[in-house]
């Protein structure tokens, strides 16, 4: 009996063996754990993990031209681009068939503003040979070399060519490639932009520079507010409060407006410093559209994102703390410095994550604030987007972006520990 | 209530939502996009009260005629398109219908024709610059400047903005190159029939950022129209580019001392395309309301509350009084002959191919 039941295995009340038992309810407990959530997870999914990982891939997506061009795409195989010399008759020939397809679907316009991108022209030699190519004749009009050289020389150049082949695959890296200031060379590879037209590196490198001085002076003056805050007896307090979420109430474009009218050279700083004849009537101070500008306006609507989560972690810390550290004879620094701010640092790293990321994605205060210096990549992403409707290049640019954010809360993993981050007690 | 009541309350009103989206199609209704402001008024007053009125038909102002081509590339890749008609400049209108956005408008079958019978093709001429594009509006990008700040010889001519000694003081350009690029070469000497050769050149292009950069330091760019008002009224700027409109509303309804400066006015065109895509019942509603606001008597409505002029030929006598302020409002359009001495019009093709490259060269030697 006893030598069964060591060797065995252990049963359930129902005979089936206990481990399965167990498993099968742990299971049930699962799943139903899963179907509480799946409204939660079904909306996240729908609304905002899909339509970003959908931009995302828009960085190297590049169905349209061999959607467009098929025939045209395969025919291009055989050709060399550094044959320097337009393709032969049989790539033309397909290029007609497929025109012929794409106008009456009117995506050889959309196809001519993709390769705008790359090529300057691009868009009305697509434009101009749909509405020839509409009346040509599949038969009777070859050969398509000669015909297409009579819509637009362009055609019988090499660099047309160039770019339709170097863009006919699927994936393509020319978005990546151009938000990093280089560009497909003719053999394919990558090159160096001219210099004239490099921007995206000195804008990233702007972002990240200012968004950490944005950070810092928000630590910097949010610290003493949030001490205060917290230290102050309740009725005072919940006055600080209000004025502290006061700017929250105000819409965003107003208070943007608002440090315009403070700080531009007719405004109401300027103003007061030239009465007080700090400053002579003719050198007024340029506070605005630079990076000052952009400065000290984000750093004021980002402030309140510091204060609250240093003020709810400076709350539980208890002043017995210093008292202690004062009756064992340290003097008041070293009180503050070697006992209370130690207990603070968790709401300066939460507050610093909040404003840091909030700060890099900012593009409307720049815009307004920021001239021509004090602009970010944001402003470019945001252009991309609503104006020059290139979407895989903002799907570009916003996916580095991401994957900066991402090494830099490694980081902070790695030194400060994410651990260490509390929003509140 | 358990889990599976839940489930079919859920059900039913994702089911239901739609189909009271579709109830509110039915009812008389279109959704019609504007840029706001006292533009969406002026629409508001001469073509939409008196649409409604009409028909009964309730028509909904939506103001984002800033991101209407982005927004309407999204709702056509979801499928669901939920603009009738939309208000876009020119170059937007040509971008949507390359893009296949927005819907093929014949214009003489689908547009009235003039009172005396000339087709609408005729009476619209030129400025129908695309397939899609039914023009309503011809406005410029123009300087204004302070007449307290120029002295005893205000400015004559646009070159007026690289006169830095004769001129000292900020000036206002729009963050963009068009336009600029264009009175650039033109005050650095350049014929002004030769512009759009030099600027297709690399040295061409070299040379207007050249000549602009002689001014950067003096520059505040803006980017919203309303900025170059302001800071006209601030006394920020001596002068600044802006849209016409705006500067007839600083000069003659906000009393500020500021004057136009008509010369090299950069002219533009405004207008409605309608979407792509729609369903026949709401097509043949957009098209209904089209015929109506962009006929003769309705363009030139609309010049009684915002000085820019009616698009077709026909309108143009019929340009009466302000109906607020009272004063004759022909001197204050663009077109006006005293006004159009000297004029640029946008050159759609040059920008549809230029756009992309100049652009990315400007904004790079803006950031340096």
């Amino acid at each position: 009996m006893t030598d069964a039941s060591q060797s065995g295995p252990m049963l359930a009340a129902d005979g089936t063996p206990l481990k399965r038992s167990l498993a099968r309810a742990l299971r049930m407990q699962k799943i139903r754990a899963l179907l509480l959530i799946a409204p939660l997870l079904l909306f996240i999914m729908i609304t905002f993990i899909l339509p970003i990982g959908d931009m995302l891939l828009r960085s190297i997506k590049n169905d349209i031209v061999p959607d467009t061009l098929p025939k045209t795409v395969v025919a291009l195989q055989d050709w060399d681009p550094s044959s320097n010399t337009a393709p032969d008759e049989a790539v033309f020939a397909a290029l007609a068939q497929d025109l012929k397809v794409a106008v009456e679907s009117k995506t050889h316009t959309r196809l001519g503003s993709r390769l705008n991108y790359e090529q300057t022209g691009a868009a009305s030699l697509f434009r101009k040979s749909g509405r020839k190519v509409k009346r040509m004749d599949l038969e009777a009009d070859a050969p398509f070399k000669e015909a297409f050289a009579k819509i637009d020389k362009k055609w019988v150049e090499p660099e047309i060519w160039k770019t339709i082949k170097a863009y006919s695959p699927r994936i393509t890296n020319g978005y990546f490639l151009n938000s990093i200031d280089m560009q497909k060379g003719a053999e394919g590879g990558a090159e160096a932009r001219p210099e004239n037209q490099r921007i995206y590196i000195t804008l990233f490198i702007r972002t990240m520079i200012m968004s950490t001085v944005i950070t810092v002076s928000c630590i910097v003056l949010g610290y003493p507010v949030a001490w205060l805050l917290a230290n102050l007896p309740a009725r005072q307090a919940n006055l600080l409060m209000i004025l502290v979420l006061l700017p929250f109430w105000t819409s965003l474009l107003v208070r943007t407006s608002a440090w315009k009218v403070m700080l531009q050279q007719q405004g109401v700083i300027n103003d007061t410093l030239v009465w007080l004849g700090l400053v002579a009537d003719d050198s007024r101070l340029i506070m605005i559209n630079n990076q000052f500008g952009t400065i000290t306006a984000m750093t004021h609507i980002l402030l309140p994102f510091m204060i609250l989560p240093l003020y709810s972690v400076m709350q539980t810390i208890s002043p017995t703390y210093l008292r202690a550290a004062k009756s064992l004879g340290a003097d008041n620094w070293t009180a503050f410095w070697r006992v209370y701010f130690p207990q603070s640092v968790p709401g300066i790293g939460a507050g610093s994550i909040l404003v840091f990321i909030l700060s890099i994605g900012y593009y409307i205060t720049p815009e307004i604030v920021g001239g021509t210096k004090g602009v970010f990549i944001s402003n470019r992403i945001a252009y991309h987007i609503s104006s020059s409707l290139n979407w895989g290049l903002a799907a570009a640019l916003g996916t580095i972006l991401l994957g900066i954010v991402l090494i830099f809360y490694w980081c902070y993993d790695r030194i400060v520990g994410i651990d260490n981050v509390k929003l509140g007690g | 209530m358990n889990f599976k009541s839940l489930t079919a309350l859920v059900a039913t009103t994702a089911l239901c939502a739609p189909m009271a989206f579709a109830d509110g199609h039915m009812a008389k209704e279109m959704t019609i996009v504007s840029w706001g402001g006292a533009y969406s008024k002026s629409q508001q007053r001469a073509y939409h009260d008196p649409y409604s009125e009409m028909t009964g038909t309730k028509i909904i102002n939506d103001d984002s005629s800033a991101e209407a081509v982005a927004k309407l590339r999204a709702m056509n890749e979801a499928g669901n398109v939920t603009w009738d008609v939309v208000d876009v400049v020119a170059a937007d209108a040509i971008r949507l219908c390359d893009e296949g956005l927005a819907m093929e408008i014949d214009a003489d079958t689908m547009l009235a024709a003039a009172p005396d019978g000339t087709s609408a093709t005729e009476d619209f001429g030129e400025l129908l610059v695309s397939e899609c594009f039914i023009p309503q509006i011809v406005y410029s990008t123009t300087f204004g400047y302070r007449t307290d700040l120029v002295g005893d010889t205000p400015p004559t001519s646009v070159c007026a903005i690289f006169d830095t000694e004769g001129y000292p003081g900020k000036r206002a350009l729009e963050k963009r190159p068009i336009a600029n690029v264009e009175w650039a070469l033109l005050c650095d000497g350049v014929p002004k029939d030769e512009i759009y050769d030099v600027l297709a050149t690399e040295a061409g292009q070299e040379q207007a950022l050249a000549k602009l950069a002689t001014i950067k330091d003096d520059v505040i760019w803006w980017s919203a129209g309303a900025d170059t008002p302001q800071l006209l009224a601030d006394g920020e700027i001596v002068m600044g580019s802006t849209y016409n409109g705006r500067l007839f509303s600083v000069i003659e309804e906000q009393n500020q001392p500021v004057a136009m400066l008509w010369d090299a006015q950069m002219f533009d065109l405004d207008g409605w395309i309608i979407p792509a895509g729609l369903s026949p019942e709401r097509q043949a509603r957009a098209l209904d309301y089209i015929m109506f606001a962009t006929d003769t008597q309705r363009l030139a409505d609309q010049a009684k509350y915002i000085s820019y002029g009616p698009a077709r030929a026909s309108s143009a006598p019929l340009v009466g009084k302000h109906a607020d302020l009272g004063i004759e409002m022909a001197q204050h359009m663009p077109t006006d002959p005293e006004n159009a001495k000297n004029t640029f019009l946008y050159n759609y093709e040059f920008w549809a191919d230029y756009r992309d490259d100049i652009d990315a060269k400007f904004q790079a030697w803006l950031s340096k």
